[in-house]
C-alpha cells in the first residue's frame, strides 16, 4: 500500500517484532536440546518437537526424558541441596543475579516465549518477562531474610516442579524462585509444548552462578511428569496445570509424605454491579478473558452482570470485541494471538459447539475481526443468556470464550459466583466501596480483584480454593510452602485403648451411669449405630462408654458445622472471649480432668496434671491469637492495596492425637475456633473420655451450636467418610492409626486440604512454632486487590 | 488481516482524487434537555482508566509507510495554534503560511502525497481578521479562543459578545471555556445554561467546549462535564486551554471519548474531540489516533470530528517524516518555521 492509500484508509499495518536474535540462539544451539542436569546440558536424545503455533513452523527438537535422566537429575539435586541451603545471603545474591540476567535478556526471552507459545509479543514483553524478573528480585530478598524471619523452618530438600504451557517462563519463575530462596534444589519439567525459555534459563542459571545441581530441567510429556511425581528421591511436588492432572497427582502422592501444592483450573466469576464504570469493566474483560487467548487459569471467564445494566454492558462489550485485532503473535499491533497448539484449538471448538447444542437459548457473539489464515486461531467469543446449569457455565473452557448470565442483587451475585467447583479468582466491579468490600470476603476465591483484573505480583499470594488447588505462590505465604518445620517429628506407634480386664470388671465406683453421646449441632446426640464401647482403666475399672460413631454421625456433624457459618463471620475479639471462657471453665475443673487422664492410663499423675495445665494454657494462647492472626497488606507496585487476608478454611474434620488425649484435642480445637473455622473432631481413639468430658465445658462456654462437633469412634472407620465428604474443606489427622494415605487419596475427589502425620507424632507440649502451624492450616490466604485513586 | 471499518460511502469519499481530505460534515449536535439523572449515573474509575491508558502505547504500533501516512493524517488534524500575549499580525501570518504548507513539498513528493494543510489555525480574537485574510483561498478554518479565555471569568455578557465579535470577524470555529466552578460545585444546570448560550451566540460557527480538565479535580467530573456540554449542544469537547498545569492526558482523553460514545449511543449524534496542550511528539499523536480509531472508529480520524490543539507537534512530525524518507534522523532547522 502506498502512503497515500494508507493516509485515506487509516488501516493498521504490520508491525513485526524481529525474531532474529531468538532464531540465532536456536541456530547456535543446533535446534537440538538435551536436559539440564547437574549444571550441564545432556546430549540431545530427541522424541519431542517444538513448534510455532502461529504458523506451524519447526523451532527445535527436544528430548523426552527417560527414567535414567530423572534419576540423574534427582541425584544431582540431592547432592547440591545441603550446601545450597547453608547460606541464605549467598542464595539471595544468586537470585538477584538471575533477576538481572532476565532483564538483560528480556527481549530475547519475550520473543522466544511468543514464538513457542503464540501469545502476543506485547504480553510476553510487557507482562510476562517483567513479572519474571520481579519474582526473582522479590525472592532474592526473601532468601536473604529467611533465616531471621523463619528460624523454625527449613527447606523440604528436593522439589519436583511441573509447569504448564500458558505462561512458560512466568510459571518457572513462580516455582523456581521460592524453592531456591528457601534452600531447596529443583527438578523442573516445563510443558512439552513450551520448553524453550526454560532451556534458555538453564544458560542464565549458569551465568548467574547457580551451583550445579541446584536447578535441573528435564523436558518431555506427561510421562516425565509422572516419573517426577513418583520418584522417591523427591520431597515436594509443586504443580500448576489442569484439575484433572492435579487430582491424579494427589492420588499418586497419597501417603508418600511428599509435600504438595497444586495450582489448578478455574471458572472465575467476573461480577459487574450496576454502579460500575461500565467502560472500564469492559476493558477489564479484555484483560480477563482475551489475555493470552483466555488460556489463563484465573481468567475471568464467567460474566455476571446486574440485570439493569446487562443489555448496555453487553452492547459495549460486543463493540469492544469487534475492535480486537487477531494476528501474528510477533506483531506489536495485535491483541489476540494464537492458541498454543492444534489440540487446544480443537478442544475449545468442540466444547463450545457441544455447549451450544445443550443450550439452544444462548446468544453468541464472535468478534467481527478477521481471523488470520492458518495457525491456531480462535475468535474471541461471548455467550450470554446462559444459566448456572449450562455446561458452559460450569466447565473450564481455557480459551477466549466468555460465558455469562445476569443477577438481581448482591446476594444473588455471590451465590452465582460461588456456584462452582472451582475457587481460584474473582473480579468485582462497583464504584461503591461498601458493596465491593462486602462482597469480596464472601467470594470463594483465593484472589479477588476489585475494579481491576489479572493483577499479579511476587509480593501478593496467589492460589485457589476448592478444586482450584491448594497452597499459595508469592509473598512469605508462598515461601512457606517450600519449607517444613525444623523440629523432627518422632515415629508414632499405634496406641490402643486399654483392653477389657480378663477377669471381669473391678467394682464400679457407685456413681450414676452416664450415657455415651456425641456432640452434634450443639446437642448431645446418641450415636447412630446404637453401639457403645466400654472404656477401661488399666486397673480394670469401667470408666464409662463412648459411642461407636459411623458415617451417618459424620454426615450429621458436617451438616451441623455447615449451618454454623455465622461463626466464620464473627469477630476475632468475640471468638477470643469464648476461648478465654473455655480456658476458664477447663481450669475450674483441672483436678477432675487430671484424674480422668490418669485413669485412662496413657500418663501418670504428674503427666496428667501437666497435660491439663498445658491444655488450659493452649486455650488461653488460642484466645490470644484469635484477634491477631490477621494477614497483611502486601507491598505491591501499584497505587492501591493488596490485602493478604487470613480467612477461615470452613469445616475442618480432625482425627485427634491418641498420645495426648486432652492436649492434642484442645490444640486442634483452639486453633480452629481462634481462626473462625468450624470443627468436626474425632477424639483420641485410645483414650476418648477426656475429650468427651470436654463437651460439658464446651456447652457451658457459649460456643455457638454447630461450631464444635465431636464424634467418638474408631479412627479407621471415621477417616474415610470425613475425607470423602464434599462439604468438608480440610481433614487433619494426628491419629496413631495409619490413615494418612487413605485420607490423602480420598481427598483427591474434591481436592480438599489435608494435613496428616504420616505416622509421625508431634511433641504436643511444645508443638513446633507453637500454635502457628495450626493457625496457618486452619486458614486460607485470600488476596484482595484494591486499586484506588480519584 | 484487518476488517475494513469504514462504511462504503465514506470509503468512496475518501478515495477521491484529492489528497486533501474531503470535507465531511455531520449534522451539528442539536443538544438535548439536561438529563441530570444521566449525569449523576456517570462513573469514571480513575485507576482502571489509568491502567488502560498506560497500556495503550504498547498495544498499537505503526511502522514504515503506515507510520508516515498516519503522521500525515495527524497534520491534517492539527489546530495550529498561537495563543501568546506577544502575538502580532506578522507572527500570525507566518503561522498561517505554515498551516497552508505544513510539510516541505519535496518530502510530500517523496512520500507520493499531494498538498495537505493543517486542520485549522487557532488564535485570539484580535488576530482573527489577520488569520482569515492569510488563509483566503484555502478551506482552512480559523478558530478563535473566546469567552474570556483562559479563565473564563470576565462578565458573562462580555463573554457572549466576544463570541459574536469573533464570528463577525470571520472565525468559523469558537473555542469557549466553561466556568470550572459550575463543575466543582456540581451546578450542572448552570453549566448547561452557560454552554447553551455560548452555542447560541456562535450561530453557524462550530463551538468547541474547553473543559480545562486539569482544574476539574477528578475524572468523574471530567466525564460529567463532557456530558453536560454535549447535552447543551457542543460540537466538540476539548480538554484544555494549554494554560493549566496539567493539559491533555491519555486518561482524560479516554474519559472524554467514552462520554462521546455514550452520547452518540443515546442520541445518534457524533461530537468531536480535541485534546490540547502537551501533545508535542509524533509518537504521542499516533497513540491518540489509535485511541480514537479503537474507541470511536475511523470516522473520528477526520478533521470535522477530531483535532489536535498543538503548536510544537508539527515540528516533530516533520522530522519523523524526513527520517522516513531519508533514513536519517532529522533536525528542526531543516523544516520551515511556522
Amino acid at each position: 500500500m502506498t502512503v497515500q492509500e494508507i493516509f485515506e484508509t487509516m488501516d493498521y499495518g504490520p508491525a513485526p517484532e524481529s525474531a532474529a536474535a531468538a532464531q540465532e540462539w536456536l541456530e547456535r544451539s543446533g535446534r537440538a536440546f538435551g536436559h539440564f542436569i547437574g549444571g550441564q546440558m545432556t546430549a540431545h536424545a530427541g522424541g519431542l518437537d517444538s513448534r510455532n503455533p502461529a504458523d506451524g513452523s519447526h523451532l527445535a527438537s527436544l528430548s523426552q526424558a527417560d527414567a535414567a535422566a530423572i534419576d540423574a537429575a534427582v541425584a544431582a539435586a540431592r547432592k547440591a541441596q545441603a550446601d545450597w541451603a547453608a547460606d541464605g545471603a549467598r542464595r539471595g545474591r544468586v537470585l538477584y543475579a538471575m533477576a538481572r540476567l532476565v532483564q538483560k535478556h528480556a527481549r530475547l526471552l519475550a520473543v522466544l516465549e511468543t514464538l513457542e507459545n503464540g501469545k502476543p509479543i506485547r504480553e510476553s514483553r510487557d507482562i510476562d518477562i517483567p513479572l519474571v524478573a520481579r519474582h526473582f528480585y522479590y525472592h532474592a530478598g526473601l532468601a536473604r531474610l529467611m533465616e531471621d524471619e523463619m528460624p523454625a523452618q527449613r527447606p523440604h530438600g528436593v522439589c519436583g516442579q511441573i509447569i504448564p504451557w500458558n505462561f512458560p517462563l512466568l510459571m518457572l519463575a513462580w516455582k523456581v524462585a521460592p524453592a531456591l530462596a528457601a534452600g531447596n534444589t529443583v527438578v523442573l519439567k516445563p510443558a512439552e509444548d513450551t520448553s524453550l525459555t526454560a532451556l534458555f534459563m538453564a544458560e542464565i542459571c549458569t551465568q548467574a552462578g547457580v551451583p550445579p545441581g541446584v536447578v535441573n530441567i528435564v523436558t518431555g510429556d506427561g510421562r516425565v511428569g509422572e516419573m517426577i511425581v513418583a520418584h522417591e528421591g523427591i520431597d515436594k511436588i509443586a504443580f500448576t496445570g489442569s484439575t484433572e492432572v492435579g487430582r491424579r497427582i494427589r492420588e499418586a502422592t497419597a501417603g508418600t509424605g511428599k509435600a504438595l501444592t497444586l495450582e489448578l483450573g478455574g471458572k472465575s466469576p467476573y461480577i459487574v454491579f450496576d454502579d460500575a464504570d461500565l467502560d472500564s469493566a469492559v476493558e477489564g474483560l479484555v484483560d480477563a478473558i482475551w489475555f493470552n487467548q483466555g488460556q489463563v487459569c484465573c481468567a475471568g471467564s464467567r460474566l455476571l452482570v446486574q440485570e439493569g445494566v446487562a443489555e448496555r454492558f453487553h452492547d459495549k462489550l460486543r463493540r469492544r470485541m469487534d475492535g480486537l485485532r487477531l494476528g501474528d503473535p510477533l506483531d506489536k499491533c495485535i491483541d489476540v494471538g494464537a492458541m498454543v497448539d492444534p489440540a487446544q484449538l480443537e478442544r475449545v471448538s468442540r466444547m463450545v459447539s457441544e455447549g451450544l447444542e445443550a443450550d439452544p437459548g444462548a446468544e453468541v457473539h464472535r468478534t467481527g475481526a478477521a481471523l488470520p489464515d492458518g495457525g491456531c486461531f480462535y475468535p474471541p467469543t461471548l455467550i450470554t443468556g446462559l444459566h448456572p446449569a449450562s455446561p458452559l457455565m460450569q466447565d473450564e473452557i481455557f480459551g477466549p470464550v466468555l460465558v455469562g448470565t445476569t443477577f438481581r442483587t448482591p446476594a444473588e451475585a455471590v451465590a452465582l459466583a460461588n456456584n462452582s467447583r472451582y475457587g481460584l479468582a474473582a473480579t468485582v466491579w462497583s464504584e461503591n466501596l461498601n458493596l465491593a468490600l462486602d462482597v469480596a470476603p464472601k467470594l470463594a476465591a483465593g484472589v479477588v480483584w476489585i475494579n481491576a483484573t489479572n493483577l499479579f505480583d511476587a509480593a501478593a499470594p496467589f492460589g485457589g480454593l476448592r478444586e482450584s488447588g491448594f497452597g499459595r505462590e508469592g509473598g512469605p505465604e508462598g515461601l512457606a510452602a517450600y519449607t517444613r518445620p525444623r523440629a523432627e517429628a518422632t515415629e508414632l506407634s499405634r496406641l490402643r485403648p486399654v483392653e477389657a480386664p480378663a477377669k471381669g470388671a473391678a467394682p464400679s465406683d457407685g456413681l450414676l451411669d452416664r450415657t455415651a453421646k456425641n456432640l452434634v449441632g450443639g446437642k448431645q446426640a446418641r450415636p447412630d449405630s446404637g453401639y457403645s464401647t466400654p472404656v477401661w482403666s488399666p486397673d480394670g475399672r469401667l470408666l464409662g462408654h463412648v459411642g461407636q460413631g459411623n458415617a451417618k454421625d459424620i454426615r450429621n456433624a458436617v451438616e451441623a458445622a455447615g449451618t454454623a457459618g455465622a461463626w466464620s463471620r464473627s469477630t476475632g475479639h468475640g471468638r477470643a472471649q469464648i476461648l478465654y471462657y473455655l480456658a476458664e471453665n477447663l481450669a475450674a475443673r483441672e483436678a477432675e480432668f487430671a484424674t480422668r487422664l490418669r485413669d485412662l492410663g496413657q500418663v501418670d499423675a504428674d503427666g496428667a496434671a501437666a497435660e491439663v495445665a498445658a491444655s488450659v494454657d493452649r486455650l488461653f494462647t488460642a484466645a490470644a491469637w484469635a484477634d491477631k492472626f490477621d494477614g497483611r497488606a502486601a507491598g505491591v507496585p501499584l497505587r492501591g492495596m493488596a490485602l493478604a487476608l487470613r480467612e477461615p478454611v470452613g469445616v475442618i474434620g480432625a482425627l485427634c492425637a491418641d498420645e495426648a488425649p486432652l492436649l492434642g484435642f484442645v490444640t486442634v480445637l483452639g486453633a480452629i475456633l481462634a481462626t473462625g473455622s468450624r470443627a468436626v473432631l474425632i477424639p483420641s481413639e485410645a483414650a476418648p473420655l477426656a475429650a468427651m468430658d470436654l463437651m460439658q465445658v464446651i456447652e457451658t462456654s457459649d460456643v455457638p451450636a454447630g461450631v464444635v462437633n465431636i464424634i467418638a469412634g474408631r479412627h479407621e472407620d471415621l477417616a474415610a467418610p470425613l475425607a470423602g465428604h464434599m462439604d468438608v474443606q480440610a481433614v487433619w489427622s494426628f491419629s496413631s492409626s495409619d490413615l494418612s494415605e487413605g485420607i490423602e487419596r480420598a481427598s483427591a475427589a474434591d481436592l480438599k486440604r489435608t494435613w496428616v502425620n504420616h505416622g509421625r507424632g508431634l511433641d504436643w507440649h511444645a508443638p513446633a512454632g507453637g500454635l502457628k502451624p495450626f493457625l496457618e492450616q486452619a486458614t486460607e490466604v485470600k488476596t484482595v486487590w484494591v486499586p484506588y485513586g480519584e | 488481516m484487518t476488517r475494513p471499518v469504514t462504511d462504503p460511502t465514506e470509503a468512496a469519499a475518501l478515495r477521491s482524487e484529492s489528497h486533501q481530505l474531503p470535507q465531511l460534515h455531520e449534522p451539528r449536535n442539536p443538544g438535548m434537555a439536561l438529563d441530570t439523572d444521566w449525569v449523576a449515573r456517570v462513573q469514571a474509575n480513575t485507576s482502571a482508566i489509568e491502567r488502560r491508558a498506560a497500556t495503550l502505547p504498547g498495544r498499537r504500533s505503526l511502522k514504515k509507510a503506515h507510520q508516515a501516512a498516519w503522521l500525515l493524517r495527524a497534520i491534517t488534524l492539527i489546530d495550529l495554534t498561537t495563543l501568546s500575549g506577544d502575538d502580532t499580525e506578522g507572527r500570525v501570518r507566518r503561522l498561517c503560511a505554515k498551516a497552508r504548507q505544513p510539510v516541505r513539498p519535496d518530502l510530500l513528493e517523496a512520500l507520493g502525497m499531494g498538498p495537505i494543510t493543517t486542520g485549522a489555525v487557532c488564535v485570539y480574537h484580535e488576530m482573527v481578521p489577520t488569520a482569515v485574510r492569510a488563509l483566503e483561498g484555502t478551506d482552512i478554518p480559523v478558530a478563535a479562543v473566546s469567552t474570556g479565555f483562559p479563565a473564563g471569568l470576565s462578565p458573562f455578557r462580555l463573554r457572549l459578545e466576544e463570541i459574536r465579535e469573533s464570528v463577525a470577524a470571520g472565525a468559523s470555529e469558537i473555542d469557549i471555556v466553561i466556568s470550572r466552578r459550575h463543575v466543582l460545585t456540581g451546578d450542572w444546570a448552570a453549566l448547561y445554561d452557560e454552554m447553551r448560550q455560548f452555542r447560541d451566540a456562535c450561530g453557524e460557527a462550530h463551538v468547541k467546549a474547553i473543559l480545562a480538565t486539569g482544574e476539574l479535580g477528578s475524572l468523574r467530573n471530567v466525564a460529567r462535564a463532557s456530558l453536560v456540554c454535549m447535552m447543551a449542544g457542543a460540537d466538540f469537547i476539548k480538554t484544555s486551554t494549554g494554560k493549566e498545569s496539567v493539559n491533555a492526558t491519555l486518561p482524560v482523553s479516554l474519559t472524554m471519548i467514552r462520554a462521546i460514545r455514550d452520547y452518540q449511543d443515546a442520541t445518534g449524534v457524533k461530537v468531536g474531540y480535541k485534546p490540547a496542550g502537551g501533545i508535542s511528539k509524533a509518537k504521542d499523536a499516533l497513540t491518540y489516533l489509535a485511541l480514537m480509531k479503537d474507541e470511536l472508529g475511523d470516522r473520528w480520524l477526520q478533521p470535522d470530528l477530531f483535532r489536535f490543539g498543538a503548536s510544537s507537534l508539527l515540528g516533530d512530525i516533520e522530522r519523523q517524516l524526513e527520517h522516513h524518507v531519508t533514513g536519517r534522523y532529522s533536525a528542526l532547522h531543516r523544516h520551515p518555521a511556522g
